[in-house]
């Protein structure tokens, strides 16, 4: 890539010690994204994706910690700031969306209050001048009236007027970087549209990265420019949001997409794929995956694959190693 | 469909009261406040058909399903299933005898699951409810096969629920449901907490076992691709109110209530086909106060001054099959 990517990620390595041993739950994953590109994180629970976007904002809870590997933000590494250097670019430099837009609220100030706060927390503002920005920001996001709502409380907010409010607080500080966790998995589904299209529109305006994380196939396919599929704490594959959807080269985002009811096509009998993702705690040798795939051969039980070019996509299968389609033809 | 359906559900309506206690409504002159989370809601299933009903949080959904397995009793309206009224007092003893053919499964299949029993006393236990085996031999061959026949082993049976996965223990839900022999399947969101590719494996699980026990299922999910996946016929259900019902082909083809159109645009496109979307308008109206008319008037572009004053009937639209309804105006007056 010709600029300096929003957000560059070498190597991050998230382990929880533990009684029993160590468990590693983000295993050596790497990938960039570009200052206003839409990097989208996918895979099944306790694949890692939200791990690895807390530990880039440096909110791991103990005793999970990153044991190794580079985040770079801008040019600036952060993984090995002091906590109080890195609350200055939480916020500021990094915006974060979660789930639940309830719980990233307090319920016990007003919405206005707490926009203010944040921004003058990150700007040199005046309360005045910060609240005429908060304003100008509940308008963007779409919430009429912003003027009169401005002092209402999260309870008075609808559940998708309350994420549209939390991606004002996102936004507030004009980061490079935001991190949506499943920011519509809580809403219903024409809410879920308008969500997707406001977070799409307000950073391609702003040229904000952002790194979104969701288990839906769907709202990658609306938003994303790349993705990155996990599995079992690393990435599975990695590349244009069209190639991986449409002619995926890892058997196991091929089984994903195939699992997924669609409201077009007339497929009699979802693809299936066996089994369940292995515990942290019981990760087979060699590819993660060599139990539940349909290709497996010897080398995937043995030695375990890194991410390969193919295509347009990088992909961590034996099967598209250039050496292993000789020897199996 | 046959001139008597095997379920039946007639104008079907549910209130709860939502007011505050005697004192407070006396002393803040308040009025009482009533939720009508279902009103008239009519449909039947045939025989090892599915029918779905999707619709949002709060479109009632749930309620509906409640209120056909028994577990609420309605404020208006029946429930008639094989022939017995689920809620008249004259057919109590019939409706005993139908308690066992008719079994739910619920979403969470890590709050429906008792953690401290054995996975083969909660798949026994309605079988010794309903006393449908002599001894314990045969009930523990009955939970093997059961267990075998959700694609577990019959040796899970002494385990406890914590040892199994999300998609495990909803087989084992199934299981449960499966094991008094019920012909009538109520299921509740029951791969909404599960990943994509559990949720495929369910889906299949549940397929397979229509096909091969001659199930009737009622599914209910606030997921079109998998309502689209399963059912023969669905239901748009939209504040408390079902506001289309067609066949699946028909209603993914040619929606024709704009709240239908609308939740089918608003579907994220894994088939990238970069369709243009209409952009959803506004949000559910609060259920205590709905608007006047139709509810939908505030969200629909087709509204007129009618749509504000009645509430449009279900009724067959113009140009549709005899099994399709819609309860809309704009549609009835054929001008979308």
């Amino acid at each position: 890539m010709p600029e300096t990517p929003a957000l560059s990620v070498r190597n991050l390595r998230v382990e929880f010690p533990t009684r029993r041993g160590t468990l590693v739950a983000v295993d050596d994953v790497s990938f960039d994204i570009a200052p206003g590109e839409v990097l989208g994180i996918v895979g099944e629970s306790g694949a890692g994706k939200s791990l690895t976007g807390t530990a880039i904002i440096g909110l791991l809870e103990p005793p999970g910690r990153v044991a190794g590997g580079e985040i770079v933000l801008n040019g600036q590494r952060i993984d090995n700031l002091p906590r109080e250097a890195m609350r200055h670019i939480r916020g500021k430099r990094i915006g974060m969306v979660f789930q639940d837009p309830l719980t990233s609220l307090n319920p016990l100030y007003r919405v206005g209050e707490q926009i203010i706060e944040t921004i003058r927390a990150h700007l040199p503002m005046s309360e005045r001048e910060a609240r005429a920005r908060a304003i100008e920001l509940l308008i963007e996001v779409g919430i009429q009236g912003a003027e009169r709502r401005i002092d209402g409380y999260p309870h008075e907010f609808s559940g998708g007027m309350r994420q549209r409010v939390v991606l004002a607080l996102a936004l507030c500080a004009e980061p490079d970087l935001i991190i949506a966790d499943e920011p519509t998995t809580a809403l219903d589904v024409s809410i879920q549209a308008q969500i997707i299209q406001l977070l799409k529109r307000l950073c391609q305006e702003r040229g904000t990265a952002v790194m979104l994380i969701t288990h839906d196939m769907g709202v990658i396919a609306e938003t994303a420019n790349r993705v990155a599929v996990m599995y079992a704490g690393r990435i599975a594959e990695i590349g244009p949001v069209r190639e991986v959807i449409k002619s995926a080269h890892h058997p196991y985002t091929r089984g994903l997409m195939g699992s997924i009811p669609s409201i077009e096509g007339t497929n009699d009998r979802l693809t299936q794929i066996p089994g369940s993702m292995p515990r942290l705690t019981a990760i087979p040798k060699g590819c993660a995956f060599n139990p539940r795939c349909p290709h497996a051969f010897d080398r995937c039980r043995r030695e375990r694959p890194d991410l390969m070019p193919v295509d347009h996509s990088l992909a961590a299968c034996w099967l598209v190693a250039p050496q292993s389609a000789e020897a199996r033809s | 469909m046959t001139d008597s359906p095997f379920v039946e559900v007639k104008g079907l309506s549910r209130v709860f009261d939502v007011s505050k206690p005697w004192l407070n409504r006396v002393l803040e002159q308040e009025e009482r406040k009533l939720l009508r989370a279902v009103t008239d809601v009519s449909f039947a299933i045939g025989k090892r058909e599915t029918v779905a009903l999707v619709g949002e949080s709060g479109s009632g959904k749930s309620t509906v399903a409640k209120m056909v397995v028994g577990l609420l009793p309605p404020t208006g309206g029946s429930v008639t299933i094989d022939g017995v009224d689920m809620w008249s007092i004259a057919d109590a003893e019939k409706r005993q005898a139908l308690r066992r053919r008719i079994q739910m499964i619920f979403q969470d299949p890590y709050a429906s699951l008792n953690p401290r029993w054995r996975v083969g006393s909660i798949i026994a236990d309605p079988i010794r409810t309903f006393g449908l085996a002599k001894d314990r031999a045969e009930i523990e061959h009955e939970v093997g096969e059961l267990l075998r026949l959700v694609g577990l082993d019959p040796a899970d049976a002494s385990k406890y629920p914590h040892e199994f996965s999300g998609g495990q223990r909803q087989r084992i839900c199934i299981a449960r449901a499966l094991s008094s022999k019920p012909e009538f399947l109520v299921a509740d969101e029951p791969t909404s907490a599960l990943d994509v590719s559990v949720q495929a494996q369910i889906l299949n699980l549940m397929r397979e076992l229509q096909d091969r026990l001659g199930l009737t299922y009622l599914f209910i999910s606030h997921n079109l691709a998998v309502v689209r996946h399963m059912a023969a016929r669905i239901g748009v259900m939209y504040l408390g109110r079902v506001v289309e019902i067609a066949p699946t082909q028909e209603l993914f083809s040619a929606p024709r209530h704009p709240y239908a159109r609308m939740l089918l645009d608003a579907v994220p496109d894994l088939a990238m086909t970069g369709r243009p979307r209409k952009m959803v308008e506004g949000e559910i109206p609060n259920p205590i106060s709905p608007p006047p008319g139709c509810a939908f008037n505030p969200r629909c572009p087709a509204v007129m001054d009618r749509c504000r004053r009645e509430v449009p009937e279900l009724e067959a639209a113009p140009k549709a099959s005899a099994t399709q309804a819609t309860a809309c105006h704009a549609v009835a007056e054929g001008r979308i």
